[in-house]
């Protein structure tokens, strides 16, 4: 785990991924330099910029129903994203090597309708196609969708499993060689039934022939985002990534070594599933001018306004009154049912708003710190800070120390975020030997070490070889580093 | 937006010509011709140069077919044939594919409303429209195919089984249902496209807020099949509405079109029917309160297109011999010269017709047809552009762009 090499010694390879900015304050909208959340123009930048650095993919996150504070629309964060299929189908037709990561949600969706929708963008981006599979259960987000609020929290993990079972049963419906398209003979498809598939399940019962021949890589690569136990195990049955939150080099390790470690039991080398933190990151030419770049940052992604809100989600209860640059208020949390912040993942973190709240005005007092400090500095710090020296040789240390496989790293400016990391900290990474210099493949599974799956002698992960497995993360984990 | 152009001087009323884009085009046989590469259909790169085509011609949009399910020669089930063109790529997802290469010409793909959520589809054409800067369109369906639902296993569609083939009215109230039912996917996926006043993105520093959440609006549809809160989770698309267009072929698809639709493909065999169903178009587009609205009520024909008459007849001929039975179709299959194409189309449109959208019975062959044959015929005899007016489809349509039905009208 030495970070700076030993002579002789393969140094293990970083993946990259970055993701467009999502609709959370994370992503500063108030910069001068900040432009458009929507226009296709936004999408082309980061991804060309990403491809032009060399990076496995971009990953778009995904929100099915406008968050909202206090019985209205949440106004302070970016509002609004486009259809994550049709912007990644758009973007393959301006890039040429990139992967191209969606969030799309099992429990608002259908199968047959999914697996048609990847296994095309996987044609239409010559293989490289990935789905993040993630799951709700909210009834608040159902009131956009037929079904409505159909599912019980209980059942989600549930049929999210189901999902994706069935839709790898879609995917391998298809072996690849039904098309002879042969002029002469007149024959089309090899024989009949391509595409025959037929699932009954507690969720889903449906059969009949899939539509879509298989893709290029197979199936799509699929990753989930889910860090708790029942996450962890379906990620080594049925993905071949997470996307993780990131933590402490000891967490990380912890994680990484717990993941792999259920990895065996699903037949799969460690090298199978990849871990992938996401990470934000502030540069500057030296170590001191990154810090203070970074507190800058952070005071524009936390207005006041911002700061009361965020306050709220602990309180529960309207504190507009309260002044962001004044104390901390002296009325307790409500406890109970949330009725402030719906459409959020925040409300779940503070399991004891009671004891936060108290945690909290003694941290206030001891520092002197106002609301909006308070938040500034319990908010989560930019992942790596400092010149690209010093985040080329940091990002480095994280993966030779096995407590990730590389990042997926989360730029707060949109479009231009991206920028200086590709410019200035890739190429350390690459004299480093640690990064790619040329893409060696073209789709998304060659740039991250994963077979293709009809290499794997026992190629079909159908439903019954996935019966072992919880579902996968909650939709709430994606859209919120 | 730009407008429709106005020319003073006195000049035919320009044709909209379209094209329906179908795997190896609608010929069961069109994928054996030596031209037709039938191993690239699921390339990008095949419907690249295929929309190319097109708007090399300066054609008004092209369509994508598409369903959930296989292509089948069977109406309501699948047949499990091997010698026609099995398989196919979402259409959604193919126009936006072709977007970024293109920067004219409108893209509609097909959309079936029978069993895909209206919020979901709202924003993927919201999306398709964004991309492409404005081109979108959707075209949309109903489903009563048997295996469409089984791919679904969500609802209980009664048999419709048609007794007396194509064209007999099934069971009473299913396929107004159906329609219906299309209407209110139609209607949700448009006040969706509403529930952002265009102006809404405010990013006012001062007060920290990024939007004017007064100025996005739930929608609250109720109806039988769902309903729907809003707002969309994607701004206000640039034509404000994306049109909406719909085939029809009877009279309760032409409610659909008359209530909800911007354009309508319809399948007349000759001027008289032509003029019959606009009419009855028309009079429903009165009955639903749009009267004088613009609706482009546009004729759908399978086209054969050769040099001369004999040569286009030949490989019509050839093209059923290879398939082993004689090509039929909805729409009028028309065999002949670009010429005569010419003739016939401004002959129909007589009937009240405001443009074509022609099928090409072999994608390879009929398509550059109509662009390198049929588009110089047709400027001849100054009827078609001979440049892009408009930079979006509705520009191209002569539609304007609508208020949001949300906006305050202050």
């Amino acid at each position: 785990m030495s970070a700076t090499g030993r002579a002789g010694t393969a140094r293990k390879q970083i993946h990259l991924a970055a993701h467009f900015p999502g609709v959370n304050n994370t992503t500063v909208w108030s910069d001068p330099e900040s432009g458009s959340q929507i226009d296709f123009s936004s999408f082309v930048h980061l991804a060309r910029t990403a491809e032009r650095a060399k990076f496995d993919f971009l990953f778009l996150a995904e929100g099915l129903r406008l968050r909202e504070h206090g019985g209205h629309i949440y106004d302070l964060d970016v509002v609004g994203r486009p259809d994550t299929f049709t912007v990644l189908a758009a973007l393959a037709a301006v890039t040429d090597r990139i992967g191209l990561t969606g969030t799309i949600n099992s429990t608002f969706n259908e199968p047959y309708e999914v697996a048609r929708q990847f296994a095309s963008l996987d044609h239409l981006t010559d293989g490289r196609a990935a789905w993040n599979v993630v799951t709700s259960w909210d009834a608040f987000t159902g009131e956009n969708f037929r079904r409505g609020g159909f599912l019980p929290e209980s059942r989600r993990y549930a049929r999210a499993k189901e999902f994706l079972a069935t839709a790898t049963e879609l995917f391998d419906s298809w072996r690849g060689d039904e098309i002879l398209a042969d002029q002469e003979s007149g024959r089309f498809l090899r024989e009949a039934g391509a595409g025959a598939f037929a699932h009954k399940g507690e969720e889903f019962t449906i059969e009949g022939r899939f539509d879509v021949p298989r893709g290029p890589q197979g199936r799509p690569v699929i990753f989930q985002a889910g860090d708790s136990d029942e996450g962890r195990e379906f990620a080594a049955s049925s993905a071949d990534a997470i996307f993780s939150r990131y933590g402490t080099l000891e967490e990380g390790k912890a994680f990484y070594t717990d993941v792999k470690r259920r990895l065996a039991r699903y037949g799969r080398a460690p090298g199978e599933l990849l871990i992938l933190p996401s990470a934000t990151f502030v540069l500057g030419d030296t170590d001191e001018e990154a810090e203070e770049r970074a507190r800058q940052v952070r005071r524009q992604q936390v207005s006041g306004a911002t700061a009361l809100r965020h306050l709220e989600f602990v309180w529960n209860r309207d504190l507009s009154g309260y002044d962001p640059e004044g104390p901390l208020p002296d009325v307790d949390p409500l406890v109970g049912e949330h009725t402030v912040a719906r459409g959020r993942a925040q409300v779940r973190m503070y399991r004891d708003p009671l004891a936060t709240a108290r945690e909290w005005r003694e941290l206030a007092e001891a520092n002197g710190w106002s609301i909006r400090d308070l938040v500034i500095h319990t908010g989560n710090r930019q992942t790596f800070v400092g010149s690209p020296e010093t985040v080329a040789r940091t990002l480095d240390e994280f993966v030779q120390a096995d407590a990730a496989d590389g990042f997926i790293l989360v730029p707060h400016l949109v479009p231009g975020g991206l920028d200086e990391f590709a410019d200035t900290v890739v190429p350390l990474l690459q004299e480093r030997g640690v990064f790619r210099t040329e893409y060696e493949g073209t789709t998304l599974r060659d740039h991250l070490g994963l077979a293709h799956p009809d290499a794997h002698p026992d190629a079909r992960r159908g439903a019954g070889a996935q019966a072992a497995g919880p579902g996968p993360g909650r939709a709430d984990r994606t859209g919120a580093p | 937006m730009p407008a429709p152009s106005t020319d003073p001087v006195s000049r035919p009323e320009p044709l909209h010509l379209a094209v329906a884009l179908d795997g190896a085009g609608w010929h069961p046989a069109a994928w054996r011709e030596p031209e037709a590469a039938p191993r690239r259909l699921l390339s990008p790169r095949y419907w690249a140069e295929l929309v190319a085509e097109a708007e090399g011609g300066l054609l008004d949009f092209v369509t994508f077919e598409d369903g959930l399910a296989q292509q089948s020669s069977h109406p309501l089930r699948r047949d499990d044939r091997t010698d026609q063109v099995r398989g196919r790529l979402d259409a959604v997802l193919t126009a936006a594919r072709v977007a970024p290469l293109t920067r004219h010409i409108g893209l509609i793909p097909t959309v079936v409303a029978t069993h895909t959520e209206p919020f979901h589809i709202s924003k993927a054409i919201a999306t398709l429209d964004h991309v492409s800067g404005g081109r979108a369109g959707v075209r949309v369906k109903v489903s009563a195919r048997l295996d469409e639902n089984a791919h679904f296993g969500r609802r209980d569609i009664p048999p419709l089984e048609l007794p007396g083939g194509p064209g007999t009215p099934g069971p009473p109230g299913v396929v107004e249902e159906l329609f219906d039912e299309a209407a209110d996917h139609v209607e949700v996926t448009r006040r969706l496209w509403d529930s952002w006043e265009d102006d809404a993105e405010i990013r006012d520093v001062a007060t920290g807020r990024f939007i004017d959440r007064d100025k996005l609006h739930y929608v609250d549809f109720r109806g039988r099949h769902f309903s729907v809160k809003g707002p969309s989770i994607t701004p206000r698309p640039p034509q404000g509405q994306p049109l909406v267009a719909a085939l029809a072929h009877a009279t309760v698809p032409y409610r659909l079109v008359a209530r909800s639709a911007d354009i309508g493909f319809v399948t007349p065999h000759d001027v008289d029917d032509a003029r019959g169903i606009v009419g009855e178009i028309r009079a429903e587009q009165a009955a639903a309160g749009r009267e004088g609205e613009p609706l482009h009520v546009l004729g759908d024909l399978v086209v054969f297109l050769d040099e001369t008459p004999a040569r286009a007849a030949a490989r019509r001929d050839r093209l059923d011999d290879v398939a082993g039975e004689e090509y039929t179709s909805d729409a009028e299959i028309f065999t002949g010269t670009p010429a005569q194409l010419a003739d016939l189309l401004l002959h129909w449109r007589e009937g009240g017709l405001g443009g074509f959208r022609l099928r090409p019975a072999v994608a390879a062959h009929d398509l550059p047809a109509i662009t390198r044959g049929l588009v110089p015929e047709l400027r001849g005899r100054d009827v078609f552009r001979r440049a892009y007016e408009a930079g979006t489809l509705r520009g191209l349509l002569g539609l304007a762009r609508p208020a949001s039905r949300y906006a305050s009208t202050a």
